[in-house]
């Protein structure tokens, strides 16, 4: 009894002893809580000066003429409504081309395909398919789309092209959030006799469709920040078209892109005025923080009601 | 010794995952009306024998089944309506699986899966469901909240009002009482007892005594072959016709 007594008081001891042992590791641990901070700053801080660079240089040309009127004066004033209902058009079809593909896809990847060397295969190719860089999208679109389906340089060309560089992505979001929905479930449903479509139906879509979706909303601005794929086929320098006009471009016809004409008119054209480039930098930033905002607002409101 | 009336025959059952053969040949009859107990350590292919009565081992990939297995004198690889096949075999595993629907969702899943879409119908489907798996007082004024909020022992209750909803005549529990506190367990049990004037029932335990307390006959599974399979009175004694079935019912091994 006594010497059980002893112990307790010397462990109870060692509380408020600071041996150099409990001291290496306080002086480790604040080590590495300092290294992931400064990495985190490193990261954040040309992010928050970046944007507000951009903004103190666009500020001169913001407004809303800004966005309404047409390019004037050989690029050198006006506005950019041409390029932006341009990369709305191509955003809107590539996506409404390649969203319906991919998520079908993945859905028989996911729940139909069995586990063999051809489905490894494809699963494989959209692995590698999603980190092709642009450019090479660019020329398969344009001998695929352009020349070999005689399409022309055309929206429809450039918003295939899109869709063939933005379907692996999607694929693969929506696979993921497929593959989160428990195998039980299935099995629960099989097992009372549901069909597999039954059971996808309503049990594993119900309950994806909030990554699907985000996988989807996600690719909006890397279609729209994309220049390489739409430079080759359909994207023009120069397409007049009237101001405030929400249906200028044919699907053969060539459109004007918001990227496409940032890079034009900072490396084409002669005595463009500063702030215009910045104008459209601003602008497709914004775009592309708004879908985000968007896609995560969406992705918190579907995971708040998550079913289990 | 009166003949019975047999509602599962199983002959020369062999399955393989991949290269691994899960179940060896195992030859066995299930009873009309009977609590077939399986028992049998861990890898000894009882699950594999429920998931290839009702053919849901067809989703496991690489699996592969020889021999037959006969519900009603028919042969279940023979059959063109799989999902009616699996509606005559209620079915519970282990962990207990709320849906991510509604309690009565969950319940009338079943019906309206085979077409069902009468109201008052389902709603007495999923009356009856819940009452005869001892969860309706619990569960009868919020029938629309979710499932998978339910305690882990509502929730296999739940499971089992599931698998009752397409009205089985056979009713596969597996393990049910592992993720189930002592309590249910015991009222599950209970409810065992009821539906056994109905149905036929397997039940496939780690514990040898629920098997003691609930079964007609008790088979033993080792290593994926039939040890043994015999009236509780039997398996139970001191002289069953196997040393391993005695070794293991009396716990000197497994």
């Amino acid at each position: 009894m006594e010497a059980t007594n002893q112990e307790a008081l010397h462990d109870s001891e060692k509380l408020f002893v600071e041996t150099p042992f409990v001291r290496r590791k306080m002086r480790t641990e604040w080590v590495a809580r300092s290294v992931f901070l400064l990495m985190a700053l490193l990261m954040i801080c040309p992010l928050i000066f970046i944007v507000c660079y951009l903004f103190y240089k666009a500020l001169p040309v913001l407004s809303l003429d800004f966005l309404l009127a047409n390019p004037a004066r050989g690029m050198r004033e006006g506005g950019i409504w041409a390029p932006l209902i341009g990369t709305i058009y191509l955003v809107i079809i590539s996506l409404l081309v390649s969203a319906p593909i991919g998520v079908f896809a993945a859905v028989y990847l996911n729940e139909y395909a069995r586990d063999n060397w051809l489905t490894r295969f494809i699963n494989l190719a959209v692995v590698n398919l999603a980190g092709i860089p642009s450019i090479v999208h660019a020329l398969f679109g344009l001998g695929a789309f352009v020349l070999f389906a005689k399409m022309g340089r055309s929206v429809i060309a450039a918003s295939l092209t899109l869709a063939v560089m933005t379907l692996p992505v999607i694929i693969a979001a929506t696979k993921e959030s497929l593959s989160a929905v428990p195998m039980a479930f299935r099995e629960a449903c099989w097992n009372v006799g549901a069909t597999r479509w039954q059971t996808i139906r309503h049990i594993v879509l119900p309950n994806s469709v909030g990554g699907i979706l985000t996988g989807i909303i996600l690719q909006v601005s890397r279609a729209a920040g994309e220049t390489a794929p739409i430079m080759f086929t359909g994207a023009v320098f120069y397409k007049a078209i009237a101001a405030g006009d929400i249906l200028p471009y044919g699907l053969f016809d060539q459109c004007m892109a918001l990227s496409m004409h940032l890079f034009t008119i900072s490396t084409q054209v002669p005595d463009v005025p500063e702030a215009l480039p910045y104008g459209i930098a601003v602008v497709l930033l914004g775009t592309v923080l708004v879908v985000n905002a968007v896609s995560i607002v969406l992705r918190t409101a579907l995971r708040s009601r998550k079913k289990w | 010794m009166q003949s019975v009336a047999k509602k599962i025959q199983i002959s020369n059952l062999k399955v393989w995952y991949g290269s691994r053969e899960a179940i060896r040949g195992i030859s066995l009859d299930v009873h009309e009306n009977e609590i077939l107990a399986v028992i049998g350590p861990a890898q000894s292919g009882k699950t594999t024998l429920l998931k290839a009565i009702n053919r849901t081992i067809e989703f496991i990939p690489h699996s592969r089944v020889e021999g037959t297995v006969k519900v009603d004198d028919f042969d279940v690889r023979d059959v063109k309506n799989v999902y009616e096949l699996r509606r005559k075999i209620g079915m519970v595993f282990p962990m207990p699986v709320g849906l991510p629907l509604s309690i009565y969702d969950n319940v009338a899943f079943a019906p309206r899966a085979a077409g069902s879409r009468n109201r008052s119908e389902l709603d007495w489907i999923v009356e009856r469901s819940l009452r005869q798996a001892a969860l309706w007082d619990e569960v009868k004024d919020r029938l629309n909240s979710l499932g998978t909020k339910l305690s882990g022992g509502q929730q296999q209750r739940l499971t089992i009002a599931r698998a009752l909803s397409h009205d089985p005549e056979i009713l596969c529990l597996d393990e049910f009482s592992i993720a189930v506190d002592p309590v249910t367990t015991m009222r599950i049990e209970d409810v065992l007892k009821e539906l056994r004037s109905q149905m036929t029932i397997i039940l496939v335990t780690n514990l040898v005594h629920q098997a003691r307390r609930l079964a007609n006959r008790t088979a033993f599974l080792y290593n994926g072959n039939l040890v043994e399979i015999d009236s509780n009175e039997v398996i139970f004694s001191d002289s069953p016709a196997n040393k391993l079935t005695y070794d293991y019912v009396t716990g000197s091994f497994g």
